[in-house]
């Protein structure tokens, strides 16, 4: 085990640092120099700057000093990385961090309760459908898994967006909270919190149920596969011969045993799922990370793209890690060795 | 069962000495190239006809080639002004309407009854035609799509056969690389490499969407590469001393194939998702190119998601996109059960063993399917 978290925190630390270097790449290798670019931007708006003080700046935007040798841009670029330093926003006029920081408590709020919506429901269904196998309700699920897992979770956003939003007027159409809410999350002001809490969930609600409606299906078609080879294992026969409870067998043992292998499922979810964002996010002009970094990149705004690449990539990373090193709390086969290599 | 029959019928037109005395009767040409037909195509094609999913995916993806191939000629292309404006589908009431014409059309001489076809799904808001728009985009994304799946394979299994069966230090090195490529979070990247590359041709966008797709399906193949190489019937093709050309012909790639199908029509997937949500974004590049999500894109910003009029603008290349992937998902689970030579056994004539294992299909589990974008 020991050796096993030694092999796997430097995994994470090389996975990180190639998401630095790539980025650091990104940046250098982008068509028309973003340095030289924003140096023609600062020129044109602020004619009186002398070359020095340009130079500063653009340093200070991109974090990339073009004057000096490439292995000290780079040092420099990963040093102000792990400072915390991603550079100053272009189109924003703002430190990236600063942005981002602020964007990103609503993605993952909104995106980890629509996981978390998808994996209860998908695994509920999963379960049922594999006890029921082969009737009419398996059948009719399973074609209805598969017709929403075929569909973009943008696609299911733009019609609750037209459906629920423009047409029925029920949900807000962007934003993630109401002007006039103010954002205080204080237990000693239990009402302002729970409005707040209230808003952001209603504005979020749309989002939520895109991602849910279109990925629940997917993940009940894992549960059911994994439920019925539990269920054809022997041991379930001996459980049962031994007179065990049904509720027993079917929560200690085929629930458990088809659920374990999804857990990792659930981190890789996450990652895509977020990486995924930006569309969504757009469509619900909801201001997280993934709509930053689409509004960077359409304003070609360097920093804030980059900042986001790798705040996104680094938060991935880090959940990976995470996750595999508790699936050993939560496969015990994994701390034994039994096939934890 | 058949394939056993497949590699004993195999071994007796490659495998010139070895064992040749199994057996006395030998097959006439006629009688192999037939047996040969039989297993590779009628099989298959009973297989397919007797399951209903494998039936829809394989008639949504010939439907959906049959478009790419034959519609651009068929259908007008889309042209700024060619109808009336945000005319609705099937104007005049799908029956007696004023969508479609009877007319006659003169092949090779002759003339035959015709129905000739006005904008039958409305047009846009610049009066294009609809349905004419995703006939127009269909070759693009089939080569996109195509593009993006032949990349994946050949990438994705040779990365994994190539760890699985050298193993080692080379098996270490793939390995944290494919681990890499996995915990990438795909849009985000792709998002820039989109913007900085400005892909317009629909094969290297292709290639660039698929670019995290190969390692999911180099990590499974790795890990049936691995089983493989250690059962026993591989064992004593080896002891045989059959060449491993033909080892990796007979014995892997019938085991993997599924995985290979699976995860070649997950790529597909992500691809058509990807490259839609981007056009979508605007983010690719199109000044005259027709592609699905450029539609809903300017359905979505032109008022489409504010009046009636312009629905079925936004609903057509959501329909056409959801109907292309179900197709992929539901043709890829078929080929697994023509792969599985369980099921294919009760379907080929020619193995006649029919009481086999009547109730083993039902329980091969399905194959899963990935979660979202």
């Amino acid at each position: 085990m020991y050796e096993y978290f030694v092999k796997r925190t430097g995994q994470a630390i090389f996975t990180a640092f190639v998401v630095i270097t790539l980025s650091f790449g990104l940046v250098r290798l982008m068509p028309g120099n973003p340095a030289d670019q924003l140096r023609g931007q600062l020129i044109r708006n602020n004619p009186d700057l002398s070359q020095q003080e340009i130079n500063r700046r653009v340093e200070n935007y991109i974090n990339i000093d073009y004057s000096a040798p490439l292995h000290e841009q780079y040092l420099d670029y990963v040093a102000g990385i792990l400072r915390g330093d991603l550079g100053r926003s272009i189109s924003q006029n703002a430190p990236v961090s600063e942005i981002l920081g602020q964007a990103l408590p609503w993605t993952v709020f909104a995106f980890s309760v629509a996981i978390l919506l998808m994996f209860a429901v998908g695994i509920a269904l999963g379960a049922i459908m594999a006890y029921q196998e082969g009737t009419r309700f398996d059948v009719s699920t399973t074609g209805i898994g598969i017709v929403l897992n075929s569909t973009p979770n943008y696609v299911t956003a733009l019609l609750f967006l037209y459906v629920f939003g423009f047409t029925l007027g029920w949900f807000p159409t962007s934003g993630h909270i109401s002007s006039q809410v103010v954002p205080v999350v204080n237990p000693l002001r239990p009402v302002a919190t729970f409005q707040f809490v209230a808003d952001a969930v209603y504005h979020a609600s749309l989002l939520i149920a895109a991602v849910v409606i279109t990925g629940f299906g997917g993940v009940a078609l894992a549960m059911r596969g994994n439920s019925i080879q539990v269920l054809g294992e022997d041991y379930l026969r001996v459980a049962r011969l031994r007179g065990l409870s049904d509720t027993r067998i079917a929560l200690r043992y085929v629930a458990r045993n088809a659920i374990l292998p999804m857990y990792t499922g659930l981190l890789l979810a996450f990652g895509g799922v977020i990486g995924g964002s930006a569309i969504l996010e757009q469509v619900f002009t909801y201001p997280g990370l993934g709509y930053y970094i689409v509004a960077a990149v359409e304003g070609r705004d360097y920093p804030l793209m980059m900042g986001g690449f790798v705040l996104i990539t680094l938060a991935v990373v880090v959940g990976a890690f995470i996750a595999d090193l508790t699936y050993g709390l939560v496969d015990p086969r994994v701390t034994t060795g039994g096939d934890g290599s | 069962m058949s394939r056993e029959n497949s590699n004993s019928v195999g071994a007796f037109a490659d495998d010139r000495g070895g064992f040749g005395t199994v057996s006395e009767s030998s097959l006439s040409r006629l009688d192999r190239v037939r047996r040969l037909l039989d297993l590779w195509i009628a099989a298959p094609l009973r297989v397919i006809w007797n399951d209903a999913r494998a039936r829809i995916g394989t008639f949504l993806v010939v439907t959906f080639v049959l478009v790419g191939v034959v519609g651009p000629w068929l259908v007008a292309e889309p042209r700024v002004g060619q109808a009336g404006l945000l005319v609705g589908p099937f104007q005049g009431g799908i029956v007696g309407g004023s969508w479609y014409e009877l007319s006659s059309a003169t092949v090779a001489g002759v003339s035959v009854p015709w129905v000739a076809l006005n904008w039958p799904l409305g047009t846009d808001n610049v009066g294009r035609g609809i349905l004419e728009q995703v006939v127009h985009a269909t070759p693009r994304m089939l080569t996109m799509i195509a593009s993006a799946g032949l990349f994946v394979t050949v990438l994705g299994t040779t990365v994994g056969a190539v760890s699985g069966y050298v193993g080692g230090n080379v098996d270490q090195g793939l390995s944290t690389v494919v681990d890499i490529v996995l915990t990438l979070p795909g849009l985000p990247l792709l998002l820039i490499l989109v913007a900085l590359l400005q892909p317009e041709n629909p094969i290297v966008l292709g290639i660039i969407l698929s670019l995290q797709g190969w390692a999911g399906m180099a990590r499974a193949i790795r890990s049936q590469v691995l089983t493989l190489r250690s059962t026993s019937y591989v064992e004593a093709a080896r002891a045989m001393g059959l060449s491993t050309p033909a080892i990796v012909a007979k014995e892997i790639v019938p085991n993997i194939m599924p995985f290979v199908m699976i995860n070649m029509v997950n790529a597909m997937r992500n691809v058509i998702f990807a490259s839609v949500g981007l056009y979508f974004l605007g983010l690719l590049p199109f000044n005259k190119v027709v592609n699905w999500g450029v539609m809903l894109q300017l359905a979505y910003s032109n008022g489409g998601m504010l009046t009636l009029d312009a629905a079925h603008w936004l609903i057509v290349p959501m329909v056409s996109i959801v109907l292309l992937s179900m197709g992929l998902i539901l043709f890829a689970q078929g080929m697994d059960r023509v792969f599985n030579p369980r099921v294919r056994a009760r379907h080929s004539s020619t193995a006649g063993d029919d009481d086999e294992a009547e109730d083993a299909e039902f329980n091969t589990p399905t194959t899963s399917v990935g979660g979202g974008l």
